[in-house]
């Protein structure tokens, strides 16, 4: 009945024969298919690396090209970060949540530090400086995950000026990042307790000099997509997913806040001082890619407006403390950036090494030992660029946490794939992907 | 809960701390007592009212850091999200999910299921803590109730090897199909080899001497 080719090869199942294809002669291939009366077509997407968005595997079923049926497969980038922390002290721990959703490091620390210092106990003792410097970095952050969002998300539906442009701006951010804490990306920068160094000199001429070049230059993206007939015919009724099946899929961000519900854990539970800045959340009712995009392009706008207030604040606070009283819990490293990154400061070295006996024991105690937590669990959210991020540790009184649990956004999000994509087609299910933002660093951990 | 001997993590290698002969055991909590403060009062009231078997599903009620954890019979669990998630007064609508932890010494009761949950109406957290032991590891799954929990629930069979009955298709999510036990428990070693720096050998993380 048939020629047996080794790249279209035949197999006889309980769904029917299935022809698997992955090269060959095409020609043979349509010979032996149009013997069938049925005509459903699997395809799988991936598993590769569309842009920026890590590893991520779709299989799509298709009639002609609507697709009837959509599955996301995800594992690729699995690093098993929640059991490695279980191996090493309370601080090391963020070192290595930072590299979860590699686009927000600095959301992932202060979720982490947050949840730790609440198992401490030592929330209220946090210093207003750190907490204002935990501010500004975050919505810098999430100027520059944005900025990526937006940037691939146009980049995938063939818009390539965006990308160029949202990168730029997104360098610029990062910029400001090393030359507060020494690297570009997965910082380790916020610590149990406060935060690892002091902003250096010079850091908020400069923060607010970007700030004044980011708000101009946020117009030539603006300018290329709103309103632009062809993004809008590419997103709007696109990724549809009304507040109902946000709530039961427990999707946050702004994938629920385009259903037109108000909900940023920012104003609702407020953290690390939110309550003392003003900004707006912004919402649309479209349920659709183009409301997510929105989202995202008035949100920068809010951020800006943080990150002002919060210079503000610090310049008020200048020379305040920046990590917590208690010395049994505050790193006794004094760190400082130089020209290769961030580093021990020599002071400190001499101090240890030259002139106090006590403080290189205490020193070597904190580092090598780390600081007890006492025994329970807590959750704390915050609201990261791709909606709640959630961490769920537990302690049994050790110096190294006994479990540690992420709830990412991206992994609860990237559920919604199949919702938003069936029905669709399938030149739409990248749009409505994209729309998510999954960022599969954080979806696999 | 657990019981910690001496303060090295690693045995066999010579401690002369004098540590050795400590024990420490890490608290394993008790039920509070009433008034629980905050809405913790008012939400145990509400789930008692709408609940008539609160008392038979409830196995105590925690406040911890300022947290409201209930402990489910493993049975009742369903029921008890239903209300939860349907009562006005109550309207948990949203689940954040399912982390499961693994109690090697809290015999019958090894591992830990724990579902924080949201209510946006009254912007409300709480906690279901459900156990069940190692032996009989099934628990039952809430995907009915929040379809969210779907690839939570994967992931916590991935990890824990809980299996949650009535889960649309409980396959492994983030370990590959055909990978043997189960990672994230205890008894699952973590791995790495020995390196070789500058003529020393420095031991894989899991068997390096460090500080409980």
């Amino acid at each position: 009945m048939t020629t047996q080719d080794s790249y279209a090869s035949a197999t006889d199942t309980t769904e029917g024969r299935v022809y698997s294809v992955t090269g060959g002669d095409w020609d043979s291939l349509v010979t032996e298919i149009g013997q069938t009366k049925e005509e459903r077509v699997v395809v799988n997407m991936g598993p590769q690396h569309p842009s920026t968005h890590g590893v991520l595997r779709l299989v799509l079923e298709l009639e002609g090209e609507t697709i009837t049926e959509a599955r996301a497969g995800i594992g690729y980038l699995h690093t098993g970060i929640e059991k490695n922390t279980e191996y090493r002290t309370w601080t090391q721990g963020v070192t290595f949540v930072t590299r979860m959703d590699y686009l927000a490091p600095i959301f992932n620390e202060t979720a982490y530090c947050l949840t730790l210092e609440k198992l401490l106990g030592i929330t209220n003792d946090i210093p207003e400086r750190a907490s204002e410097i935990r501010v500004l970095m975050m919505e810098l952050n999430r100027i520059s995950s944005h900025m990526v969002a937006l940037g691939t998300g146009a980049l995938e539906l063939g818009a390539l000026s965006p990308m160029i442009f949202a990168f730029r701006e997104r360098e610029k951010v990062l910029d400001v990042f090393e030359m507060i804490s020494g690297l570009r990306m997965n910082m380790a920068y916020v610590r149990p307790g406060g935060v690892a160094q002091d902003l250096p000199k010079g850091a908020i001429a400069k923060i607010r000099e970007t700030v004044k070049e980011l708000r101009h230059n946020f117009k030539d993206n603006e300018k290329l997509l709103v309103g632009n007939t062809i993004w809008m015919k590419r997103t709007q009724g696109i990724g549809y997913l009304d507040l109902a099946g946000c709530t039961t899929l427990g999707i946050t961000g702004p994938v629920l806040r385009s259903t037109g519900m108000p909900w940023d854990l920012r104003k609702t539970e407020p953290y690390c001082g939110y309550e003392n800045y003003e900004f707006d959340v912004i919402t649309t009712d479209t349920c659709d890619v183009y409301g997510r995009f929105l989202i995202r392009m008035q949100e920068l706008e809010q951020s800006l407006r943080i990150i002002e207030q919060a210079c503000d604040k610090l310049e008020k606070s200048e020379g305040q403390p920046v990590m917590v009283a208690d010395k049994k819990i505050a790193w006794p490293s004094q760190l400082s950036v130089g020209s290769d990154g961030m580093g021990n400061s020599l002071d400190h070295i001499r101090e240890i090494m030259g002139t106090s006996m006590e403080s290189l024991i205490h020193h070597f105690k904190l580092v090598t030992e780390g600081f007890r937590v006492p025994a329970g669990q807590a959750y704390v959210a915050i609201e990261s660029p791709r909606g709640e991020t959630g961490v769920h540790l537990v302690s049994d009184g050790g110096t190294r946490p006994y479990r540690v649990h992420f709830r990412e956004p991206s992994f609860n999000n990237l559920q919604a794939t199949s919702a938003m994509a069936e029905g669709g087609m399938i030149a739409d299910v990248i749009g409505a992907v994209a729309s998510i933002d999954p960022v599969m660093g954080g979806v696999d951990r | 809960m657990s019981e910690n001997n001496g303060m090295f993590g690693a045995s066999g290698s010579g401690d002369t701390s004098g540590f050795g002969g400590l024990a420490r055991s890490a608290a394993n909590f008790g039920s509070s007592e009433r008034p629980y403060g905050s809405y913790f009062d008012e939400v145990t009231d509400e789930l008692e009212r709408a609940y008539p078997e609160f008392n038979s599903a409830i196995e105590k009620v925690v406040i911890d850091r300022g947290e409201l954890t209930l402990h489910v019979k493993r049975e009742k669990l369903f029921d008890t999200a239903m209300k939860l998630r349907d009562t006005q007064s109550l309207r948990f609508e949203v689940c954040l999910g399912v982390s499961g932890v693994h109690y090697p010494e809290d015999k019958n009761r090894e591992l830990h299921a724990v579902y924080p949950l949201l209510s946006m109406t009254h912007n409300r957290r709480i906690r279901l803590e459900v156990s069940v032991p190692d032996s009989d590891p099934h628990l039952p799954s809430l995907v009915e109730v929040w379809a969210g929990n779907n690839w939570h629930e994967r992931e916590t069979w991935d990890m824990f090897g809980i299996i949650f009955d009535g889960h649309p298709g409980l396959t492994r999510i983030l370990m590959p199909d055909d990978w043997p036990g189960h990672p994230q428990r205890k008894d699952y070693p973590l791995g790495g080899i020995p390196i070789e720096y500058k003529g020393a050998t420095i031991p894989a993380p899991s068997e390096r001497r460090s500080y409980r």
